[in-house]
């Protein structure tokens, strides 16, 4: 095993956001992390990038503690991806790619972190950008940036939070295609906290279901990304299809407090799943 | 910046090109603030009632450590040496430091604003002085008083903001928030004591606080000197980390920083340089502010280039504004603070308006 999460809690001052949270990443494999709002995704990604401190509970990588790891030595395995980044100084593509270098390096880069700079670029194709400003570029490409800036770090686990997130379709596919090929062909393992259920599905290969900081379901897409769940978890009455070989959830309505289908809705709910039944 | 062609046929042979260019450009900048630099010093001392051309003055430098070698004209060593060039020293060593301590502060608060006015600590060093000179009470008697006050009071809005970070974790706008609040306490008392003054006082303490090189004698050069000698590597030595921080605090950490304590380091290295050069110079303003901003204008927001060449713009700056503070109605020398922030809140302003791009 890559990384095992043990008994895992985390609260921000009194209010608990992970409780008792166990799972395991095993070597070149793509871990989804789903669940609604405040379910405490981004907070157990941030745990274990020892971002955030959990309370209890322990994290091993390659059977070391984190927490005894030095900045640096974790910095050389781990490989962070925010949500959505600003560059507060002007900085171009290719500085910012540069540090992620930083773990390897003092305070001078060679020749050689250039280079390796050059050939990620290059390997997500968006050397074309080395050059302009951060902050001048599209949500899509600024996300292909930080994985970029992640890689040259040379980890050997991915941790992406809401990777997809104010992308369009296209850009959507682009980067979890990048996602995907690189754990394969670097044999590094990814977990990452996902919204979209569809993305998540296709591109996981194992998913966790997190409900009030608490894993409600693991297992393959399949498994854990089935109506009863959806409708327990979010709240929302949906229907399961397959698409492209996994689960492809169509969601229909939410579900009023006593469990009952909202009123307004019911007609086109009903209407849906008869032609959910009929493929 | 260089702006690369936004098609998808650019080779990797030619982006490491630009980026070649990218970094010439910053050593460009660098290698012609250190001629501007020398060249600033010149005029400066060339310039006062006996007149020398700028050429004798160098003559005049080089000689004290290569004798006998260059024509040398009478009176030039006594001029130069006991006369004008304690004040361009001055001039240069306060406008490095204080273009460092500003370029380090902004970005360690990832914020355009910060600077050791907006953090108090001008305000502190302004009630130190305030105190020495009306009500002449202070932490160290006889000569040093006025100095000994202003670094004293110049520390403790630093020590007040570095206690916030370290015990209550306060992010970089709560640092700045209480910046500014302690601002408004030590004007207030200063206000206080200002007002019970008396007329003469009053002028002395106005004086000071327009900040002036005139009063730097050798043994302040000396200080001064030994502490940017002691605080600049320690800060260069920072600016990949704070390269990093500028990604913000989350990306730092990932990277390995620990943000945290980067932070208060450098805060305090930062202070302790503004907190001696200020004592001993009175408020000089703008420098800490804007030489950071127009340096990145320049060539970027890369830390490890941007550190050294804002403390060569500070030191050019601040020897250029102290020539035009005593040519301009001379042989009245007017505080050089004043020239500082009128020739460079306007500069400022025109730099504002002609960038093309959003800055920061």
């Amino acid at each position: 095993m890559k990384l095992k999460v043990k008994n895992v809690e985390f609260g921000y001052q009194s209010v608990p956001v992970l409780k008792d949270v166990c799972f395991e990443l095993a070597q070149s494999e793509v871990l989804g992390i789903v669940g609604p709002n405040g379910a405490g995704k981004s907070t157990l990604i941030r745990c274990i990038d020892r971002i955030l401190k959990p309370q209890k509970g322990s994290i091993l990588l390659d059977e070391r503690e984190i927490k005894e790891m030095r900045g640096m030595e974790l910095a050389k395995k781990l490989g962070y991806i925010p949500q959505s980044g600003h560059q507060s100084f002007p900085a171009t593509v290719f500085d910012v790619v540069l540090m992620g270098r930083r773990p390897h390096i003092g305070w001078r880069s060679n020749e050689k972190d250039n280079e390796k700079v050059l050939d990620v670029l290059q390997m997500l194709k968006i050397e074309y950008l080395a050059m302009r400003d951060i902050n001048e570029i599209s949500g899509g490409q600024q996300q292909k940036v930080f994985i970029a800036r992640a890689l040259v770090q040379e980890p050997d686990v991915l941790l992406l939070d809401e990777p997809t997130s104010n992308l369009d379709i296209k850009h959507q596919l682009d980067v979890m295609d990048a996602i995907k090929k690189l754990v394969r062909e670097k044999e590094i393992s990814a977990i990452m906290a996902i919204h979209d259920l569809n993305l998540g599905s296709r591109y996981s290969d194992r998913i966790i279901m997190l409900n009030g900081g608490t894993i409600v379901s693991a297992g393959n897409p399949s498994s854990v990304l089935n109506a009863e769940n959806i409708r327990q978890v979010y709240g929302v009455e949906a229907f399961v299809r397959n698409e492209l070989g996994c689960p492809y959830i169509v969601p229909v309505s939410p579900i009023s407090p006593n469990g009952v289908e909202a009123v307004m809705d019911g007609g086109v709910s009903r209407q849906m799943r008869d032609a959910g039944k009929s493929v | 910046m260089v702006a690369v062609e936004s098609s998808e046929t650019v080779t990797r042979s030619e982006v490491k090109k630009e980026y070649k260019k990218f970094i010439g450009r910053k050593i460009f900048f660098i290698s012609f603030f250190i001629l501007l630099t020398i060249l600033l010093c010149g005029i400066s001392v060339s310039l006062g009632p006996l007149k020398f051309s700028v050429l004798e003055v160098y003559a005049t430098i080089l000689d004290r450590f290569i004798p006998n070698f260059f024509d040398v004209p009478e009176l030039a060593p006594i001029v130069v040496w006991n006369i004008r060039i304690n004040r361009v020293i001055m001039g240069v060593l306060a406008g490095a430091g204080l273009a460092i301590a500003g370029a380090e502060m902004q970005g360690i608060l990832r914020n355009p604003l910060a600077s050791p006015f907006t953090l108090g600590i001008s305000a502190g060093a302004g009630l130190g002085a305030a105190l020495a000179i009306i009500a002449g009470v202070g932490f160290i008697g006889g000569g040093l008083l006025l100095v000994g006050n202003a670094f004293v009071f110049a520390l403790i809005p630093s020590f007040i903001i570095v206690a916030l970070a370290r015990f209550k974790r306060a992010t970089p706008e709560t640092m700045i928030l209480a910046g500014i609040a302690m601002t408004y306490i030590f004007s207030a008392v200063s206000s206080l004591l200002h007002y019970f003054s008396e007329a003469e006082a009053l002028k002395d303490v106005v004086v000071w606080l327009m900040g002036s090189l005139g009063r730097a004698t050798w043994n302040d050069i000396y200080i001064i000197s030994i502490t940017l000698a002691i605080c600049i590597p320690l800060l260069i030595w920072r600016s990949w980390d704070l390269n990093v921080m500028g990604a913000g605090d989350e990306t730092a950490k990932s990277l390995g920083i620990n943000v945290e304590r980067t932070r208060i380091f450098v805060m305090m290295v930062a202070s302790f340089l503004t907190a001696v050069i200020i004592c001993f110079t009175g408020m000089i303003g703008f420098i800490g502010l804007v030489a950071p901003h127009i340096t990145r204008m320049c060539i970027g927001g890369d830390n490890r280039f941007v550190v050294p060449a804002s403390a060569l713009f500070g030191a050019a700056f601040l020897v250029a504004a102290d020539i035009i503070a005593r040519e301009i109605v001379a042989p009245v020398i007017i505080p050089v603070g004043i020239v500082t922030s009128c020739v460079g809140g306007p500069l400022f302003l025109y730099l504002i308006i002609r960038k093309k791009r959003e800055y920061w």
